[in-house]
């Protein structure tokens, strides 16, 4: 056994460890934090098939961002745990059926006997001045340019509608209203009375 | 020597456990998104790994796009899980049962 073989036998029990973990923990932070550590060990993974440029980005975008808007959504939100998990003994034989029929369909089809070293051999390793991220970016910006830029409109409506949903006024908060200030004038603010000097004494 | 069939196992092993998650937590909103996270990396998994073995660059290409939209997907999920709270106060799929804001 090589040592990348071995490495991808880590990686690979412990990705499966934190996916069995994410579905079965009583608690949703764990949840969360499991599924930080599943991505983590599907980055290695995707290393290993020299997609570097990918397994960072999954690290940065998802551990770094989605993730952590997760946990944050997770811990804001006071929920009932004990009446979340009602029916979930209920429900294992079953799922646990589908799941486990499927994974034999799959299994039956994408096996080593259809796509083993024999049909598919390893390719030999990039030299060590070849730059992924080049030939991505290459490609990216080239052949697939006009999906780039729909993607970036995609994410810029993604932020509009998660900023316009979440939104909202409350009536009872106070707060300046800047044009109101630029308009005021010195004579509404300030009246002079005029009114007779007091008696000393 | 790491075979083809080594990653669409892991991938396939990934993807039917986030099947039975769904099942099993079909109460929690939360659960059931980050079952479609996993799911998606499950995917993703067998892009990249059929993008090393044929060496062929759109199979990366596309998980870079999945990962794109996987994120706005995950932002306006979590947005409309908010919204969702702050009216109900709860977000059991079971108590969800009003087209009504």
């Amino acid at each position: 056994m090589t040592f990348e073989k071995f490495l991808f036998y880590v990686f690979a029990a412990v990705l499966i460890f934190a996916a069995v973990m994410v579905i079965t923990r009583r608690n949703p932070v764990h949840s969360v934090l499991f599924l930080v550590l599943a991505f983590f060990n599907a980055a290695g993974l995707w290393m290993l098939a020299e997609a570097e440029f990918l397994a960072i980005a999954l690290v940065l975008v998802y551990v770094g961002a989605v993730m952590v808007l997760f946990l944050f959504v997770v811990m804001m939100l006071d929920i009932n745990i004990a009446e979340m998990r009602a029916g979930f003994i209920r429900y294992l034989p079953v799922g646990v059926l589908v799941a486990f029929a499927m994974l034999v369909e799959i299994f039956l089809v994408v096996g080593p006997r259809t796509f083993g070293l024999e049909q598919y051999a390893r390719p030999e390793p990039k030299p060590a001045d070849y730059s992924n991220t080049e030939t991505l970016g290459m490609a990216l910006f080239t052949e697939h340019l006009y999906a780039f830029e729909i993607a970036a409109v995609i994410l810029l409506v993604a932020i509009v509608a998660a900023i316009t949903l979440t939104m909202r006024r409350r009536p009872e908060t106070r707060y300046q209203d800047p044009s109101k200030q630029v308009v005021v004038k010195a004579k509404d603010r300030l009246r002079v009375v005029k009114m007779p000097a007091e008696e000393k004494g | 020597m790491i075979a083809l069939s080594d990653y669409l196992i892991v991938a396939a092993v990934l993807f039917a456990i986030s099947i039975a998650g769904i099942f099993l937590n079909r109460k929690n909103v939360i659960i059931l998104l980050m079952c479609i996270e996993l799911m998606l990396l499950a995917v993703n998994i067998n892009f990249v790994a059929f993008s090393y073995y044929l060496q062929d660059t759109a199979g990366q290409i596309f998980v870079f796009f999945i990962l794109t939209v996987a994120a706005a997907e995950a932002a306006i999920g979590l947005a409309i899980l908010v919204v969702l709270f702050r009216s109900r106060r709860t977000i059991n799929v079971a108590d969800l049962d009003a087209l009504k804001g």
